[in-house]
């Protein structure tokens, strides 16, 4: 493996646009390679990635869809190197296939998604449209990490922790990003991992080890396909048991004052900045709102999300989707007898004033 | 409270160079800023729009319902942008007639990595003889006309229109210091002024040519 | 009053001035597309679909029924339409990523089972829609957003040739031809002769079309045409590759 100097050495303050954060953050996070496809928002983290990448003994493959691009990521880690690939929209539904498989087979992939309207084709702009396809897409169950980011800081944060989740635990990651987060330019401090204390994982190959196969060392037969009920059974219970085990290492969330609230905003994403300015404006004008905001959509606070529910006498829950988030807490507030309202905006961006004036009205 | 500010005209007027001047200065000061532009599937041929904000605490959602100051350079821009203006909104438009958008070869923005600002090209040709005659928004707190283009024109150089847009915006919110701005323009610049020092003087004068042109508003 | 341009009848006049780049290669294309479907009266037969690069700007060009497909997936949209009612003229109209790249596996398969449908597929090197990045037809030391230090054929291989894959994997009653914006008339004759082979009931009809793409190659229109002139009709052989008739081995 080529280690070449540090792609970012000591820490520097920049101003630039997410697609760019992300490219930085996977050279910071020592990735070997990118596979990619155009589509729209995403298209510059490999217009970035192209230019870095040959700097620093990095490689890229454009490959020639979404489905390739998702299946060489997979080939790539098999093969020992940290490799990652970023889409949105019907790109993303295009790598429900390939990401099965990752699941299936316990595969570190990462993925970065910027999320645009849906569904089919509809706008390359920005939505929370592709919470349900991320957290639960594919003819799996889930055993998937997202990490739900709210803006740049966040993007270069968690696309490092992505490398480090994905190999430490083998789950297919994803950074769950939006439009507006991709074009969008806006301060953040890029770092070394190292000089912060946080270790990168090292990958390790699933095929070609050194050795005479069957000789040697064992020959590795990896497959994801099974003869009989029970023996997928028994192979889906270990990796749920797997999953259970590190979702409590995983789970991330945040709590903006939501010990005395009376209502308990419950967002995520970009959407999350909305909801902490409304907090801070209602607060200000006496009224006692919190704001839960899960940064892992998968797997889930759940524990914190009730706890923050159970001390509320109303809770609001905010996206830009119609309903993908919503389902996904009324899950885990189930037995909570606490009036849910809500605002759905599939593909739109939402603003604290439009929250404000929501919980003003619900007076 | 952070600044709202829009900017919005045709492709190839240079409204994305100028907010990301903008924003680029704030941030060098030290200042929390966030730009993001327009985009949708046609990347050529609508109005192009950057939204700005800049303020001393983070910033939330990059996009606002309503602007402390909306600029629109071309007809459609007015009618696009009317949408942002309230009772406290400062609308600066061009005055004298909408023209065809001068498209530069050597044009300022984020080069070769984003998408290309002269993809952004105009598809309507709008005749010069005729007025604008694209209504106002008559809900606005203060409604400014400067002719920008005539002046660019006729004082400065086409070429620099964009930056006397820019010394105008400066002016009526009081967001950055002059000396920033400069500094912002010589950082994306710099090489094309060394190649071509008149250059540089010819940008700074559009730039004070601007300033002079609005009052301070915000 | 106004001069209007001469427009194929075919054309939505509504839809026009037309939302393409200014010195694109598609205008041209969709108006040798436009007066062929004149020239042969199927106007209220044609189902024309698009892709979502910049073909997917040509979705209410003509006054003919127009679906816009996901990416990729405009040849088996119309190959199904075609299939249910074989009465309707097919069209499938795309650029170089929706053909050679996330179509390839549709294209392939709709030749090798000789779907009476007509491809038309617009080469401009590039991927216009989404900024300009590399594709399957750019060539060699090309730059593009994601070739910035121009493609290297070591790497990622040399431009695909697609007539000449479809004429080899073809066989009786195709129609397979490449032209050029840069010869309207021929283009205009291959367009028209592919429409016919698909009236005719004969088979798969195919015409790639080289095309300029001025926003995303960066040229200025004596560049332009230099490059579809010159450097792609040096590597992209203009001509056809199949007539039906022509006996097996023969072009």
């Amino acid at each position: 493996m080529f280690m070449s100097d540090k792609p970012i050495k000591g820490e520097k303050r920049v101003f630039m646009t997410g697609n760019e954060v992300c490219a930085w953050a996977a050279l910071a996070a020592d990735a070997d390679i990118m596979y990619g496809y155009p589509i729209t928002p995403q298209n510059e983290v490999m217009h970035y990635w192209t230019r870095l990448s040959p700097k620093h003994g990095r490689k890229f493959l454009q490959t020639e869809d979404e489905i390739s691009a998702g299946f060489t990521t997979i080939g790539g880690v098999m093969a020992g190197r940290k490799s990652f690939s970023a889409t949105a929209g019907p790109g993303n539904t295009l790598f429900q296939e390939p990401m099965s498989m990752a699941e299936m087979m316990r595969i570190p992939t990462v993925v970065i998604i910027m999320q645009r309207g849906g569904p089919s084709t509809a706008t390359v702009i920005y939505s929370q449209q592709e919470v349900t396809m991320t957290t639960f897409g594919g003819n799996g169950e889930g055993f998937r990490v997202v990490y739900s980011t709210s803006g740049h800081q966040d993007l270069y944060d968690y696309t490092i922790k992505s490398f480090n989740t994905a190999w430490k635990y083998k789950f297919p990651t994803f950074v769950l990003g939006d439009g507006y987060q991709a074009k969008m330019r806006e301060p953040l401090t890029m770092y070394d991992p190292a000089e912060r204390g946080i270790e990168m994982v090292k990958p390790f190959p699933y095929v070609g080890k050194p050795g005479m196969p069957g000789t040697d060392r064992p020959t590795e037969y990896l497959r994801n396909t099974y003869n009989t009920e029970a023996e997928l059974y028994d192979a889906i219970m270990e990796i749920a048991r797997d999953y259970e085990k590190a979702a409590p290492e995983i789970i991330e969330w945040e709590n903006v004052q939501t010990d005395d609230a009376d209502t308990l905003i419950v967002a995520h994403g970009i959407v999350s900045r909305a909801a902490r300015g409304a907090v801070e404006t209602l607060r200000k004008d006496g009224i006692k709102a919190g704001h839960f905001r899960p940064i892992t959509l998968r797997p889930f606070a759940e524990e914190e999300l009730r706890k923050a529910a159970s001390k509320a006498k109303n809770i609001l829950v905010v996206e830009s989707s119609y309903g993908q988030f919503l389902k996904l807490v009324k899950e885990y507030l189930y037995g909570l007898d606490k009036p849910i309202d809500t605002i759905l905006r599939p593909g739109v961006g939402i603003t604290a004033e439009e929250i404000v004036a929501r919980i003003k009205e619900g007076r | 409270m952070a600044v709202k500010i829009v900017l919005a005209g045709e492709g190839g007027q240079g409204v994305q160079a100028i907010a990301n001047i903008l924003a680029e200065a704030a941030d060098a000061e030290g200042k929390e800023a966030i730009y993001i532009p327009n985009f949708g599937v046609e990347q050529r041929g609508g109005v192009s729009i950057a939204y700005v904000q800049i303020d001393d605490n983070k910033i939330g959602s990059p996009k606002f319902p309503k602007a402390d100051i909306v600029v629109a350079l071309s007809g459609r821009a007015i009618t696009r942008t009317a949408r942002y203006v309230d009772g406290r909104t400062t609308f600066v438009y061009d005055s004298s007639t909408v023209a065809s958008a001068e498209i530069r070869e050597e044009a300022i923005g984020i080069q070769g990595v984003e998408a290309d600002p002269r993809s952004q090209r105009q598809t309507e040709v709008i005749d010069d003889s005729k007025g604008t005659n694209f209504e106002l928004p008559k809900n606005a707190g203060n409604i400014v006309g400067i002719p920008a283009n005539h002046i660019a024109k006729n004082e400065l150089h086409p070429r620099v229109f964009n930056i006397m847009i820019l010394g105008a915006v400066v002016k009526a919110t009081g967001v950055v210091t002059v000396e920033q701005v400069k500094l912002a323009i010589e950082a994306k610049l710099g090489d094309k002024f060394e190649k071509n020092p008149g250059l540089r003087d010819l940008n700074y004068r559009a730039l004070e040519k601007g300033m002079s042109l609005v009052e301070r508003v915000v | 009053m106004s001069m209007q341009p001469n427009m194929p009848k075919s054309w939505n006049p509504d839809t026009k001035p037309h939302k393409f780049c200014p010195g694109c290669g598609h205008g041209l294309v969709l108006k040798m597309l436009g007066e062929a479907i004149d020239e042969l009266g199927i106007q209220d037969k044609v189902i024309f679909g698009c892709d979502i690069g910049c073909s997917l700007l040509a979705w209410d060009f003509f006054n003919v029924d127009s679906i816009q497909t996901h990416h990729g997936r405009t040849t088996p949209v119309i190959t199904g339409v075609k299939r249910a009612d074989p009465e309707l003229i097919g069209i499938a109209y795309m650029g170089d990523g929706g053909g050679y790249a996330i179509g390839s596996q549709h294209l392939v398969n709709a030749a090798t089972r000789n779907e009476k449908i007509t491809v038309i597929l617009v080469n401009n090197t590039n991927y216009g829609m989404t900024g300009g990045q590399m594709a399957p037809t750019t060539l060699p030391g090309q730059k593009t957003e994601t070739s910035p230090y121009g493609r290297d054929p070591e790497d990622t291989g040399y431009p695909t040739l697609g007539p000449e894959m479809v004429a080899a994997i073809t066989r009786k009653g195709a129609y397979v031809a490449r032209g050029t914006m840069s010869n309207p008339k021929q283009l205009k004759k291959f367009i028209k002769k592919a429409l016919e082979n698909q009236v005719q009931g004969n088979g798969f009809s195919f015409v790639e079309a080289l095309a300029s793409c001025p926003t995303n190659w960066r040229t200025n229109a004596e560049a332009t045409w230099h490059f579809v002139e010159k450097d792609m009709a040096e590597y992209f052989q203009v001509g056809e590759f199949k007539v039906p008739g022509a006996k097996e081995g023969e072009k």
